[in-house]
């Protein structure tokens, strides 16, 4: 199967539980689980290609000018990821199907955990580095949505808040090293980067791109210092805990490591930062891990503690090193999720994890007793277990590494970790199953059904396989190591063996299995010294430093940003015109170079009314009505000012928008009051006025400055009437320029059209379902309404015309393309026929008529826009080409037909879908306020019986 | 100083700024919601204005005409018309809201609130609602 298909799989599968949702809990998981499947079976399909040393890879273009590119590749490393994510994917997806209860949301979860696995797939197989930034980024949001899933914990929202804040922290660090990495190399393709060792550990920038990509790295990883918000992420369902905290995302920080080996390991740098961090990241997380009580808490820190030890390996350099990490990783991926699996178990069937409470299970428990005691073991280093092996190997490297010129160092601490790590498992089964039975647990323990206990037992099986024929898997190993590698030249040639003889790793190992038994023996004796030693807690830290942000940041906004409206406006206004005086004097003024044309008396009757009305406007402002008129006068002449200035489309769009704004302004004078009170003294209204004119001044010498004088460049217009006709194939230039030329801007434009349409009918939703209804209801009118609300009249007379104004709406759209005209236009014709008769007959009356939801005409008028640029990719051409023929059907005239038109019809639909959903959300309003809205078309109807008839 | 159509528009868009800017600042939703539509008025008429003024020839291709007036701007221009309804729709619904929702049409918020956040470590910051019992 094609790697595209491989990563698109997820995202578009990511649709389907929420769809299934109403089908039931099998339905939905069922769906999502035959996702994985198809995405692994996918998978699986590369694997011969694989183990043949191949490298798989797919590309197209997406953003080559950036570099950015969709390529894709699939060589051992990216295929053990890969797989290690869709296998514990199905198995977790079948154990979150038992574990989730009735009342969460399946399909919310399941939409989550496959954007994460998609996501997860995509960066273990990008090849562009900007890509895999971008799957990066992906993971960090939604693991946050899954981690805070259980919106009502306050645990869950918090702790998925400081996850977001330090991996969306560590992914911003990232992106510059890669940034820095790419401009070293010259390209964004991994294939080209690791290529060029030396030429990246010789650049002087070679320093910080490390340390950016190590943060990004070490925070997705939960590397110490970063290493404090894995255990607050637990609060999330503990699938999640699973999948993401054991098993794939914080390993992405690993991968990452392995990935970029080739070319950032081996220095002295390298080999300080991450062995370092990861050293001490195993100890701290091992010791931390022995005193928690709540068995994720433990589980959680020992994941630390092990993500440390393999990023301790990576960090010693050597191909051993690499290869016992990536045995680590399979290793720890089976029998973490496991146990991770087990203890959701335990919370799910005696409702606590807290370990106090425990114990004796073993004989309510036996399967999930049998199942946690195998992966604790294997935890623990038990031989016989595939923990054994990898730690046995880690020790191994431990001691021919040397750090800061002590040879005990490393050993010493990597054995203290080992100890450790063998007690909090030991402890995790001793305190869990074995001791007696107790009669206080929150519920009677039982084990569950299989669905809850197969998946884990699965991987069970799988600890113990490894464990005993560790050479099933070797080869399969020896594969990933050489691509971390780069090269199989350098592949060790040891094998995975239980016995080793007597090296000095096997006494290490004894050491910390006896060590860690004698800390369980001493365990209540530790505990009160553990909790009586004052520690650092890292939340508090992370708290505080987020608050002296957030004082910091509001000490700085606050006193720009009180709330006062009037006095951003104004610092606004008087900023703007200072700017431009400033601009004025500055610069440097040319000569007029147009002749100015002289006034005709029409042209100054025209500029009388505008300006009267304006005068009018400001000056009987606080009269709403009358204001009202003169902003309609306003409109009215700027529409003929339109005309006579030679944009006749321009007049018919003005004045038909006029006629919906007047109308939408009455409706919602309807609520308002009808006066603004008189408030502001004279002072203020004489500054006020001040600022005004200072700004209109403004505002007047600069257009007369430029009407007055010929462009700097030459506009680009002249094109536009050229090629009108030759390559749009109309005669209105206006018209061609808004479906042709910049029809992409267009397209935007009606969408943004319809997302504000959406928003008001969003708010009147607000309005209507809060307590405002309730006062709506309650209103009183402050006038006294019309008697007759539909006069037959009216009703009789929008009726008749409705069908012409349709007319002429249809005659105004098809002529768009060579006259005045075309979808803008044509759509708030026909919107007006459409209000016309809500005017006149009601809300009820007209919408019990209407057949498609105004939603559903906005979104018909997008998808016909975009299917009509969408179209011309089928002929190759870019995104809104347009193509234009002419026809003649024998008894018409010759006409045109083009795609351009198809494209002005879904700009038609937008703006009639638009202005009718904003019209209508503000009448639902007034609906809900006069509850005595009629069925009837009009009040007074002859046909009707008098009996019935309500008085006028 | 002749009377020209340039003088005519330009002080048009000047007057139809002041009294835009001086509604502006108003303190009711209202006034405000009329001076931005003023506003509006004035940017509309002053970008199409830097098309330069052509009387009496339409951008309407025809084999005679020789002078056109500039496409362009009118094209930016008629979607702007389109999209301020769609922004003054918005705002009158955000001013309607406010009003039904407060009894107040006052723009300015009446005091700053400076201790909207409920708690002290930012952890908590955002978890204002309760929301018990899940969905």
């Amino acid at each position: 199967m094609s790697l595209f298909l491989i990563v698109a799989l997820p995202f578009l599968g990511a649709l389907l539980p929420g769809l299934m949702n109403q089908a039931g809990r099998d339905a939905c998981s069922g769906v999502t689980f035959m996702v994985s499947l198809a995405a692994f079976i996918g998978l699986l399909t590369n694997l011969p290609s694989v183990l043949a040393g191949e490298v798989v890879t797919v590309g197209i273009d997406w953003m080559p000018l950036l570099g950015l590119n969709f390529t894709l590749m699939l060589d051992g490393l990216g295929f053990f990821f890969a797989f290690l994510i869709l296998g514990i994917g199905l198995l977790i997806i079948a154990y979150a199907r038992h574990y989730l209860s009735r009342d969460d949301n399946m399909g919310e979860f399941f939409t989550y955990l496959l954007l994460f696995q998609g996501a997860m797939v995509g960066i273990v197989l990008s090849d562009n580095i900007l890509l895999l930034l971008v799957f990066w980024e992906l993971t960090s949001l939604s693991s946050f949505l899954l981690i805070g899933y259980w919106k009502h914990l306050p645990e869950g929202r918090q702790g998925a808040r400081m996850a977001l804040a330090v991996t969306g922290m560590g992914g911003l660090a990232m992106i510059g090293g890669m940034l820095i990495l790419g401009q070293i190399v010259g390209s964004y393709e991994l294939s080209v980067i690791l290529q060029h060792r030396d030429l990246i550990q010789a650049d002087p920038l070679y320093v910080p791109a490390l340390l950016l990509i190590l943060l990004g790295a070490f925070t997705k990883s939960a590397q110490f210092p970063f290493h404090f918000w894995l255990p607050h992420a637990m609060a999330a369902p503990t699938p999640v805990s699973a999948y993401l905290h054991s098993a794939t995302m914080v390993k992405a920080g690993i991968f990452l490591m392995a990935r970029m080996w080739p070319v950032l390991s081996g220095t002295p740098e390298w080999f300080v930062l991450v062995t370092g961090a990861g050293l001490i990241t195993m100890v701290l997380g091992a010791v931390i891990a022995l005193f928690k009580h709540d068995l994720k808490s433990v589980l959680a820190f020992s994941t630390v503690s092990h993500l440390g030890l393999i990023t301790m390996l990576l960090g010693t350099g050597t191909a051993f090193g690499a290869f016992a990490a990536v045995f680590h990783i399979l290793n720890h991926a089976t029998f973490k999720a496991a146990l991770f699996m087990s203890a959701g178990i335990i919370d799910h069937e005696t409702h606590t994890r807290d370990i106090r409470r425990l114990g004796g299970l073993r004989h309510l428990m036996p399967i999930t007793a049998v199942i946690m005691t195998i992966a604790a073991l294997s935890m623990a280093g038990v031989p016989l277990l595939n923990g054994f092996l990898s730690k046995e190997m880690m020790l191994e490297e431990s001691t021919q590494t040397v750090m800061f010129n002590t040879w005990w160092l490393v050993p010493a601490l990597a054995t203290l970790a080992a100890l450790f790590s063998a007690g909090y498992s030991f402890r995790l089964i001793a305190h869990t199953f074995f001791g007696p039975k107790r009669d206080d647990y929150p519920a009677a323990p039982h084990d569950p059904g299989f669905g809850l206990w197969g998946p884990p037992a699965f991987l069970v099986v799988l600890v113990v396989t490894i464990g005993v024929a560790p050479f099933l898997v070797e080869d399969f190993v020896k594969i990933v190591t050489a691509s971390v590698l780069g090269t199989t030249a350098e592949l060790p040639h040891a094998y995975i063996k239980i016995w080793h003889g007597l090296v000095p790793a096997l006494y290490m190992s004894l050491a910390a299995v006896g060590g860690g038994v004698i800390l369980v023996i001493m365990h209540s004796v530790l505990q009160k010294i553990w909790d009586a030693t004052p520690r650092p807690e890292a939340k508090v830290i992370f708290d505080a430093t987020i608050s002296s942000f957030v004082s910091l940041a509001r000490s700085l906004i606050l006193p720009l940003h009180n709330g006062a409206f009037s006095r951003y406006a104004a610092i606004a206004a008087v900023t703007i015109i200072g700017a431009g005086y400033f601009a004025w004097i500055t610069g440097v003024q040319g000569a007029a170079t147009r002749a100015p044309q002289a006034a005709t008396p029409v042209a100054l009757a025209g500029w009388a009314m505008l300006v009267a009305a304006t005068f009018g406007l400001v000056f009987l402002h606080r009269n709403r009505l009358l204001a009202l008129i003169m902003m309609g006068i306003v409109g009215l002449m700027v529409s003929v000012g339109f005309v006579y200035f030679s944009a006749p489309d321009l007049a018919m769009t003005q004045f038909t928008v006029e006629a919906v704004t007047i109308i939408l302004l009455l409706l919602a004078l309807n609520f308002m009051p009808n006066r603004s009170p008189v408030e502001s003294t004279v002072l203020h209204r004489v500054r006020d006025a001040f600022v005004a004119v200072a700004g209109g001044f403004g505002a007047m010498a600069m257009a007369w400055h430029y009407l007055l004088r010929d462009a700097v460049a030459t506009p680009i217009s002249e094109f536009h009437l050229a090629n009108s006709y030759k390559g749009g194939g109309g005669t209105n230039v206006v018209n061609v320029i808004l479906v042709d030329f910049r029809g992409f801007d267009t397209y935007g434009e009606i969408i943004v059209l319809g997302i504000a349409a959406l928003l008001i009918y969003a708010l009147t939703e607000t309005l209507l379902n809060g307590p405002v209804r309730a006062r709506l209801l309650n209103r009183v009118p402050d006038q006294p309404r019309a008697g007759g609300m539909h006069p037959m009249m009216m009703v009789v007379l929008t009726r008749v015309i409705m069908p012409v104004v349709l007319m002429v709406g249809f005659y105004i759209f098809m002529r768009g393309h060579n006259e005045p005209g075309g979808g803008f236009i044509a759509g708030l014709i026909v919107s007006i026929a459409v209000v016309m008769q809500y005017m006149a007959s009601g809300f009820s009356w007209a919408s019990s008529r209407l057949r498609y939801p105004y939603h559903g005409v906005i979104g018909a008028g997008v998808l016909l826009a975009g299917l009509t640029g969408i179209g011309s990719w089928f002929v190759n051409k870019p995104f809104l080409t347009t193509d234009f023929t002419y026809v003649r059907i024998p008894p018409f005239e010759k006409f045109e037909l083009a795609t351009a038109a198809i494209f002005d019809l879904g700009v038609l639909l937008a703006v009639v879908g638009a202005v009718m959903l904003t019209l209508e959300s503000f009448s639902r309003l007034a609906r809900t306020a006069h509850t005595k809205d009629s069925v009837h078309p009009m009040d007074i109807d002859p046909s009707r019986q008098a009996s019935t008839e309500e008085g006028a | 100083m002749m009377l020209s159509l340039e003088l005519l528009v330009a002080s048009a868009i000047g007057i139809l700024t002041a009294g835009g800017i001086y509604l502006l600042l108003r303190l009711r939703t209202f006034p405000v919601i009329m001076g931005v539509s003023l506003l509006t008025y004035a940017v509309n008429i002053f970008l199409f204005s830097s098309g330069r003024l052509t009387v009496g020839a339409p951008p309407i291709l025809n084999d005679s005409a020789t002078l056109y007036a500039d496409p362009l701007p009118q094209a930016l221009v008629l979607t702007a018309i389109v999209i301020s309804f769609g922004m003054t729709a918005v705002i009158v619904m955000m001013a309607l809201g406010s009003y039904l929702g407060n009894n107040t049409d006052l723009v300015n918020d009446p005091l700053v609130d400076d201790d909207d956040d409920d708690d002290a470590s930012v952890g908590n910051a955002g978890d204002v609602t309760p929301q018990e019992g899940r969905p």
